[in-house]
């Protein structure tokens, strides 16, 4: 079935590479647009809802390794407005538990290879990650990671203070620090990724592929009768469909209600900054979970500042000046020489918190609606590995192994996942 | 910044709360099915509109109030008050 969908490039989307570059640099002639638009369809054999990273990666993966073309993908906005477009863009797999580094580490195996599969520059730079530990209990997690992250055979290893220095000049890693550097996990495959371009690059490699994206289409209902999906109503027209997925964040809890699902999901805004680009001096990702608080240097030269979500459940993007105060306080308490620094602007993305800091993924009693929801602060860096997976659970009928843990029935057998000490703040 | 009419102590910052979330009926344990007790644990409704939520006055009257709250636009009004505000 792969090599069927690795063959069709059905709809002939033109090769990017230096060469068309080039070509279109000397002649004066417009790019194609990456995909097109279609009427909606009466019916689908899969209607995917959310066109985010995840709803995309799940239609390009059942296309091209299941060959499922059929695919419809819906999006109430514009493609990659929600989460997809909100979050920092860190990718690491330095998680606490064996089911979450392996999960992890197949997505950044996944990411390694994005940019040469999609045919799209995602600017993926491996920088290195490094998670500071500020007290003996945190540095104590930071061990067991380590170990359960080398038993797993990824790159992690505690480092001491001198180290931090080494990766980290302006670090501040004296004992005057307010928060003193006790070490840090050092993971160097994490990094960061252009997340637009990561989301662009997933729907054109699905558009090529025959698969529908519809913009400004919002799912107004889902039929059920009998304990089995029939469709689902849009503002654009009604669509039947055996399969539905609901592949949205923010919104997961409101979708999966009108199929009279309901889901161990509260939603919570987490709020994130930029500053302005200044030379590139940073050079790893670096996260303190004591302070609430991660700093990633982008390409263009801006400091991202991400922090935990916010303390009470909301649906407002709105930033906050507290947050804009704790935060600069918390990054200038690590690095005082960013003193002088500006914040170019503020935002925030929504994110569904589950009750064991893990997703919700396959089955839930209705019949042919799945979920991929509940990706709290960590839905970006899993995106391909929850798109190929979901395209298996929904090719199958059955959830593969990698996502067997994150089955929504955990919460009444109560067999929680527990990612809590790896996922909380920690990018 | 966001104010929590508390009852006793008037119009606080928010920053002075504990958030404590939806009020729900704590199931008796020792009649409850397991499944009843998973959704009292975990299921929220997680409104995207007005809510009634509790929140903790933990640096202040230490006691618990009931506030209404637009989840969408976080604006707050006292529990009890249903008459939905007019249109600005």
């Amino acid at each position: 079935m792969a090599e069927a969908g690795r063959r069709g490039r059905r709809h002939g989307a033109a090769r990017y590479s230096a060469l068309a570059l080039l070509k279109h640099g000397v002649v004066d002639h417009p790019w194609a647009p990456a995909w097109r638009t279609h009427e909606l369809k009466r019916t689908y054999d899969v209607v995917i809802i959310g066109g985010g990273i995840h709803g995309l990666a799940t239609a390009y993966y059942l296309a091209r390794n299941h060959g499922i073309t059929d695919v419809a993908v819906l999006d109430k906005g514009y493609l990659g407005g929600g989460g997809s477009g909100a979050n920092t863009a860190i990718l690491r797999s330095n998680y606490l538990t064996p089911e979450g580094v392996r999960f992890y580490d197949r997505s950044l195996e996944l990411y390694r290879g994005l940019a040469a599969d999609l045919n799209f520059n995602v600017m993926f730079s491996r920088k290195g990650h490094l998670t500071l530990a500020h007290s003996d209990s945190s540095l104590r997690t930071m061990r067991w990671r380590a170990e359960v992250n080398k038993v797993c055979g990824v790159d992690s290893e505690v480092i001491g203070p001198p180290d931090v220095q080494r990766l980290v000049p302006q670090m501040d890693v004296t004992d005057e620090a307010r928060y003193p550097i006790l070490g840090a996990l050092y993971h160097p495959p994490g990094g960061i990724i252009r997340h637009d371009a990561v989301v662009w690059g997933y729907a054109r490699a699905a558009d090529s592929l025959g698969v529908h994206l519809h913009q400004d289409t919002e799912v107004t209902g889902i039929d059920v009768s009998a304990g089995k999906v029939q469709g689902v109503r849009t503002t654009r027209g009604d669509i039947s469909a055996p399969l539905v997925v609901n592949a949205t964040a923010g919104w997961a809890t409101l979708v999966a209600d009108l199929a009279g699902v309901r889901l161990p999901v509260q939603t919570f805004p987490l709020q994130a900054a930029v500053t302005e680009p200044v030379k590139p001096f940073l050079r790893t990702v670096v996260v303190s979970g004591t302070l609430h608080v991660y700093v990633s240097q982008t390409a263009r030269g801006e400091l991202v500042f991400g922090a935990s979500v916010d303390p009470f459940a909301s649906y407002s993007t709105r930033g906050s000046l507290e947050f804009t105060e704790g935060l600069a306080g918390h990054v200038l308490a690590l690095m005082p020489g960013l003193a002088k620094l500006r914040l170019l602007r503020q935002w925030a993305g929504l994110c569904d918190m589950t009750p064991d800091f893990a997703p919700i993924m396959g089955p839930t009693g209705v019949d042919g609606f799945l979920v991929d929801v509940g990706w709290g602060t960590y839905g970006f860096k899993a995106g391909p590995v929850a798109g190929e997976t979901m395209a298996e659970c929904v090719a199958s009928g059955r959830p593969p192994e990698l996502i067997a843990s994150f089955g929504l029935d955990r919460f009444a057998q109560g067999r929680l996942v527990g990612e809590k000490g790896a996922a909380a703040v920690g990018h | 910044m966001i104010l929590l009419p508390c009852p006793w102590c008037g119009l606080r910052d928010s920053e002075e709360f504990g958030y404590v979330g939806e009020p729900r009926g704590r199931p008796n344990p020792l009649t409850t099915t397991t499944e009843q007790w998973r959704d009292y644990l975990y299921l929220r409704r997680n409104a995207a509109g007005w809510t009634t939520e509790r929140w903790y006055h933990r640096m202040g009257c230490r006691r618990y109030l009931l506030v209404e709250r637009d989840t969408t636009t976080n604006v707050v009004r006292p529990a009890g008050q249903v008459a939905p505000e007019p249109e600005p």
